[in-house]
């Protein structure tokens, strides 16, 4: 039983390790010139030195979302290519019923808007 | 089966969700003007789908994609009842979004959505389905809630749904992971038989099953997983609690059978136990703190948490006749819920909601006719014979009184007359009150004609119960 987990700790010792070893090999051989302007905190889009709670466009949330939905789909259609062979016209016959339910989606946000940022 | 023999039984779901893809589309190129059409073709959609349940109906229980799909006696009449419900109410919300000025296509597609997540909770053969369904009619509902954006209390009662009916999912899940691990199957006759089959291993069983049990509570809204109820009830549009009181309560039912009867009648005795707390607690809870509310939508929210109570008197039976109590109860209450919120949109007005118990005053003088009909849908809720809210009442409680609880049914009686305080009040607010203005009360014909017929049939089929009890006895297999 327990012999099974053994890859497990394989896995744990190797991830653990490759993790170490490059960070202790960056710290000793890598060059380091700090300046202001690399030291400093960034964060993408906005000035980083305000209160954390502040007001920010919402539409960053709906661009994310819409990002999110329409790359997720990518993640089922590549397995779907792959296996084709397999699964037979029923396969592909549910792939375009599921990217039909996805262009009515498409639609809908288009005409709503959702994609104009101004 | 082939494939396509077994994507007959589901023509119902194909129907609804190609419908309402089709609907979502036509609203978004046709834009503002044609929302009336977008809530004509939902309405047809809907009626489309009733028939094509009825005209697959195998007349037996018929298993098919592998076991993830169901469709039985149970399910066909439970589907259907939630297709037909959802025709009035989407009636009563088209008024209500007119007049104050909600009017969106989203309501109904959305609408649709949850309904389709429905009839796939109705007809789940495995846990994963019944999960399915639950997200598509819960996602769909946070949204609903929130419909109304400019306004604070429906933002906060959306927010709050969403996080407490996450954390739910998430425990439901969690409870669903136990019982896989414990039995190795998610189809729900396997897990039955792997259940009756086992004797050492009950510990993590149980464990799962209450986990599965605080999901479905959470669903029904039963005590002490209510705290959502009154705030999204107060909170949404009234056209969104109509819908959220009435149809879904239905298929929370539907998931009930299908997890807790389906899969796991070998543990009864298990959660019989758990559900006796849920109902007395709901019982005591609901009846009691209804009694002290003002807002009329936040009463109806504490009077649904104790009919939830009163609906797990039938499941608690363990019995087929109890389950066909349970499945009258929820019906009823149905029907009950969508006139009693029907009556709070017919009384508001423009920019102004009656949603506060004052606003029934007088009802009697301003309109003799709607004062009645409020007083048929109060007294059904009390329990008072003819109405069908008694026999509904009746039922449960004798069918926990032959599966050998007299004492829940004491307390079931005992806590409905408390309960038929406030019910009465109303009437009491209605007939014996002055009303705070004499505006004779605004609304189209068809409002006053469905609304009617819909409180008429709480006196007409209360005056014969068992039509609508056969058909429940039938859907059980009894």
């Amino acid at each position: 039983m327990l012999e099974n987990y053994l890859p497990i700790l394989l896995f744990l010792i190797v991830g653990f390790g490759l993790g170490i070893v490059l960070f202790v090999l960056g710290y000793f051989i890598g060059p380091n010139r700090p300046n202001p302007i690399k030291g400093s905190p960034y964060e993408c889009g906005f000035e980083a030195f305000e209160d954390a709670r502040m007001k920010f466009d919402v539409r960053y949330y709906l661009v994310a979302i819409l990002f999110i939905l329409f790359d997720l789909e990518i993640a089922f259609l590549f397995p779907w290519a792959v296996a084709l062979d397999g699964i037979g016209l029923a396969g592909f016959w549910a792939m375009m019923f599921f990217l039909a339910v996805l262009v009515a989606g498409f639609i809908y946000e288009w005409r709503k808007g959702a994609l104009d940022w101004e | 089966m082939a494939l396509s023999a077994e994507l007959y039984y589901l023509i119902p779901e194909i129907i609804l969700l190609s419908g309402a893809c089709l609907v979502l589309v036509l609203d978004a190129v046709l834009g503002k003007e044609q929302w009336s059409f977008t809530y004509t073709l939902t309405q047809l959609l809907l009626l489309a789908t009733a028939g094509a349940i009825l005209f697959v109906d195998p007349g037996q229980a018929v298993t098919v994609l592998g076991g993830n799909f169901i469709l039985d006696p149970l399910g066909v009449l439970l589907k259907v009842s939630i297709c037909l419900v959802a025709l009035p109410v989407f009636f009563y919300g088209h008024d209500y979004n007119l007049e104050h000025g909600l009017h969106k296509g989203e309501y109904y597609i959305l609408g649709l959505f949850a309904i389709l997540g429905m009839l796939v909770m109705a007809s789940a053969g495995t846990l994963l389905t019944v999960y399915l369904g639950l997200e598509l009619l819960s996602l769909s509902l946070y949204a609903m809630v929130a419909m109304n954006r400019d306004s604070r209390m429906a933002s906060e009662a959306a927010m709050k749904y969403f996080v407490l009916g996450a954390l739910a999912s998430g425990m439901l899940l969690y409870g669903i992971s136990m019982l896989y691990g414990a039995t190795g199957t998610l189809q729900l006759a396997g897990l039955a038989n792997a259940i009756a089959g086992q004797t050492d291993n009950t510990l993590i069983l149980t464990f799962g099953l209450i986990f599965v049990i605080v999901g479905i509570a959470f669903k029904l809204g039963a005590v002490p997983f209510h705290m959502w109820v009154p705030d999204v009830y107060e909170g949404a549009p009234t056209s969104v609690t109509l819908f959220i009181s009435s149809v879904p309560k239905i298929a929370a039912f539907a998931m009930a059978m299908r997890v807790l009867v389906d899969g796991m009648q070998p543990l009864a005795g298990d959660w019989q136990g758990m559900l006796i707390i849920l109902s007395v607690l709901s019982m005591i809870a609901g009846n009691v703190i209804a009694i002290a509310q003002t807002n009329i939508k936040r009463m109806f929210a504490y009077s649904t948490i104790s009919h939830v109570g009163f609906l797990l008197l039938g499941i608690i039976a363990a019995r087929p006749a109890g389950y066909a109590a349970a499945m009258f109860y929820v019906l009823v209450y149905s029907l009950m819920s969508m006139g009693g919120f029907a009556m709070v949109i017919l009384l508001g007005r423009k920019g102004k909601e009656a949603d506060l118990l004052e606003d029934f005053k007088g009802l009697s003088e301003r309109s003799p006719w709607f004062a009645f009909v409020m007083l048929i849908l109060m007294f059904s809720m009390a329990g008072v014979p003819p109405f069908l809210g008694f026999w509904a009442k009746w039922f449960v409680i004798m069918e926990v009184i032959r599966a050998g609880f007299p004492m829940l049914a004491g307390i079931a009686v005992f806590f409905s007359v408390i309960g038929a305080y406030y019910y009465i009040r109303i009437i009491k607010l209605m007939y014996f009150d002055k009303p705070l203005e004499m505006k004779a009360i605004k609304s189209s014909r068809q409002m006053r004609t469905v609304l009617s017929l819909n409180a008429l049939s709480l006196l007409i089929l209360g005056l014969w119960p068992p039509l609508l009890m056969a058909l429940c006895l039938k859907a059980i297999g009894l």
